[in-house]
């Protein structure tokens, strides 16, 4: 409780500031924060990355396994993706299935990847209309210093690229490096005031009026969007978030 | 444990007495231990023990919920041990199961014994400890963890709880289990154990041991946690004092 | 407690008291010797002092932090921990809930403490609470008592307690506190003096600044260097020099 009462007591200060042009952490307004990246982090999963933004820290793991494909992609593997906001990273994550908020990171990142075809999912098929692989994405959240909807999207493309398909472990051939097609990577804004910013931190994502998230792929366009928040954002804050995305976006890229 | 036959051509002890990953019986795995690693977290540790990866977190003492679990003359100290769904070669499904309520419980029941409890009426002292790479011995591992983590967030406390298995393998006496040896062995013993009151606080088994048996791996148990607990100590107070080397420190 | 801890004798329960500002300065002449809890303190001879406790006639730390010996007595000066209220803190609480009769404030401890109208310096009919004070004010009071169970009783009716307007409120871990007041209040009078800013420093780790933006933010830029090389020395002389350089004051 008493840390929300501080986000409370910060809002004023963070609005005042951004009115003389200054980040509480001293970034322009259009700067993400620092970005680390370890692959192959956790050696249990078939693909791993931790990523740090900033203070966000952020684990996502693959698992591969052979089921069933889906009825109308008989050709074609599975895509699950699911976030953890345990409470080790945040006093205001709860244990317990997961809600709302994590349930919109995954479908996020998810959209992402799937949109963006991050992955040839034609080349996951075993046997058509049989088996195929199912390609588990896990967020798990360690950290929570705002936006772990670009931190978990950065860790699920550097993943993605780490991750070799365990062919032999389960019988289905030689291992293979999962066919990674593209790397769709998104950069989040938020609108505090007139002002748009991008990668917030916790406690400016806790002001904030209005989110928007925005995937991009390498050839520049679009392939996923989330507007969040209870606030609005006009038609050209829109447009220029959508521009920041795809400059920032490449610049992102690079790192996976 | 025990019964489960070997698969072909694995060999939990060559004849030298070497073990599966070339340790001697009496030989910990790697242990590296880092506090104070969360920045949200009021305190928090990382430790490595061979491939275990464990991230331990505190908060608190806080309102304790839910309510009615309030004491008006104490904290509570609930440990939550979870098991991220990468950790392990099949995939986790997330979220509590019987196992992880059960190590919950006892690793609650460890670290309460050391904390001034008395001293934080009606809170709660929550400890998350997250398992990210498992390879047997993530109780242990997880309770090690987050005796640190409840010093590095200031939780008055009598000591720090140090914790690891000893266990038999190929009718040996051996210590901390690897995952094979998990998987293959004859007994597991893992302890919590605070080395200067020499008190045991954390205890199970599973297996079959002589009294005999138990009472040697009892013994190189606490042996070896008096080596985790300079580990544990070494890890704070480096948290505080200018790094000359910068490295961690081990144990052998 | 488990009763299997009935032959020992725990003294340190009374004895985890804050270490003032004061004592904590003194103890820095001696070697900063950094403790753990269950490290040995002292064999024989020394009185069990705060950030203690008594096993078997041998003094144990408590706690992570500085082993300080003052006098007979060795304590810790603890590196970190949550805000514990103390009787005689001065504090800054935000008000969370109101009722007809009292205001609650969230004083960053574990749980929010009712103000009682008695304790304020207006009089306060029956339902009038809010006709004074709202959700959201901040308020600089003094806690008058905590009893056993840890209820704590704050008042606002001391010289010098009111409620706050404008400013900014910036938090520090309260283990950090005592550096930031410093000796005899040097450190603060220097973030004072080289600001110009109105600042109170809440025990409970908040900070209430006030004065011209840029001033803030440069009392605020202090704060945290402090904060983050609380454990180290010469901090006051480091202060002043990034105080005096933004200011252009001192050259």
């Amino acid at each position: 409780m008493s840390k929300d009462v501080m986000a409370d007591l910060k809002r004023d200060h963070i609005a005042k500031m951004l009115s003389k042009g200054i980040r509480e952490d001293g970034r322009r307004f259009e700067e993400m924060r620092p970005i680390t990246i370890e692959k192959e982090y956790v050696r249990s999963a078939e693909g791993s990355a931790r990523v740090h933004l900033g203070n966000t820290d952020v684990i996502v793991g693959i698992k591969m396994m052979v089921g069933q494909p889906f009825a109308d992609t008989p050709n074609k593997g599975v895509l699950t993706t699911n976030a953890e906001l345990i409470p080790l990273a945040s006093e205001t994550f709860e244990s317990g299935p997961p809600g709302r908020e994590a349930i919109e990171i995954a479908r996020v990142v998810d959209r992402g990847i799937r949109e963006g075809q991050a992955v040839d999912m034609e080349k996951l098929c075993i046997e058509p209309e049989k088996e195929v692989w199912i390609m588990f994405v896990d967020i798990h959240a360690l950290d929570y210093d705002g936006n772990l909807f670009d931190a978990a999207n950065i860790a699920a493309v550097s993943a993605l690229k780490s991750t070799v398909v365990p062919a032999k472990r389960a019988d289905k051939g030689e291992d293979f490096p999962l066919p990674v097609a593209h790397e769709p990577i998104s950069v989040t804004a938020v609108k505090i005031g007139e002002h748009v910013l991008v990668d917030p931190t916790y406690d400016e994502q806790s002001v904030a009026e209005a989110r928007l998230t925005v995937a991009t792929n390498e050839n520049g366009n679009l392939c996923a969007m989330q507007k969040g928040g209870e606030g609005s954002l006009t038609a050209d804050e829109v447009l220029r978030i959508v521009d920041l995305s795809r400059t920032i976006g490449a610049e992102v890229r690079a790192k996976t | 444990m025990g019964g489960t036959p070997l698969p072909d051509g694995i060999k939990l002890m060559d004849e030298q007495g070497r073990r599966i990953d070339g340790r001697l019986p009496g030989e910990l795995r790697p242990l590296k231990i880092e506090a104070g690693v969360l920045r949200r977290a009021d305190g928090s540790a990382y430790l490595e023990m061979g491939h275990n990866k464990v991230m331990a977190a505190v908060y608190g003492p806080r309102e304790c919920h839910p309510r009615h679990m309030q004491d008006p003359t104490r904290a509570l100290v609930q440990c939550h041990y979870n098991m991220a769904s990468f950790s392990v070669d099949d995939r986790k499904r997330p979220g509590p199961d019987r196992r992880s309520q059960e190590i919950s419980k006892i690793i609650s029941e460890a670290l309460t014994h050391v904390v001034f409890t008395e001293y934080f009426p009606r809170t709660s002292i929550d400890v998350y400890i997250e398992v990210l790479q498992a390879n047997a011995g993530t109780r242990c591992a997880g309770l090690t963890a987050a005796s640190v983590a409840l010093a590095d967030a200031g939780i008055p406390m009598r000591d720090l709880v140090a914790s690891c298995a000893a266990g038999k393998v190929a009718n040996t006496m051996v210590l901390d289990l690897g995952k094979e040896e998990d998987n293959f062995g004859q007994a597991d013993i893992p302890l919590g154990y605070i080395p200067r009151t020499e008190e045991v606080v954390l205890l199970q088994m599973d297996g079959d041991l002589t009294a005999d048996e138990f009472r040697t791996g009892l013994g190189m148990a606490a042996d070896a946690c008096k080596k985790i607990y300079d580990v544990q100590r070494d890890a704070l107070r480096r948290r505080y004092v200018v790094a000359d080397d910068g490295g961690s420190e081990g144990v052998k | 407690m488990p009763s299997g801890h009935a032959s020992r004798v725990f003294i340190g329960i009374t004895n985890l008291k804050r270490v003032n500002g004061m004592q904590r300065e003194s103890s820095r002449e001696t070697a900063r010797e950094i403790v753990v809890p269950g490290d040995l303190l002292s064999g024989s001879g020394m009185k069990a002092g705060p950030g203690t406790y008594v096993d078997g006639g041998s003094v144990y730390a408590a706690l992570l932090g500085i082993r300080s010996v003052r006098a007979n007595t060795v304590g810790v000066v603890p590196l970190a921990g949550q805000y514990v209220p103390m009787r005689g803190d001065t504090v800054i609480g935000k008000i969370v809930d109101m009722g007809a009769s009292n205001w609650l404030v969230d004083i960053n401890a574990a749980h929010p403490t009712p103000l009682h109208v008695n304790e304020v310096p207006w009089r306060v009919e029956f339902g009038e609470t809010g006709r004074f004070m709202t959700i959201g004010d901040l308020v600089l009071l003094k806690v008058i008592g905590v009893d056993e169970l840890a209820k704590v009783q704050v008042s606002m009716k001391e010289h010098g307690l009111r409620k706050l307007a404008g400013g900014m409120v910036a938090d520090v871990a309260p283990a950090k506190v005592p550096r930031i007041i410093g000796k005899n209040g040097s450190m603060i009078q220097v973030l004072k003096n080289l600001t110009g800013c109105r600042i109170y420093v809440g025990q409970n780790g908040r900070i209430w600044i006030d004065g011209d933006m840029d001033n803030i933010l440069l009392a605020v830029e202090a704060i945290k260097l402090i904060e983050d090389q609380a454990h180290s020395s010469g901090l006051t002389e480091k202060v002043k020099d990034l105080l005096e350089k933004r200011t252009g004051k001192g050259e």
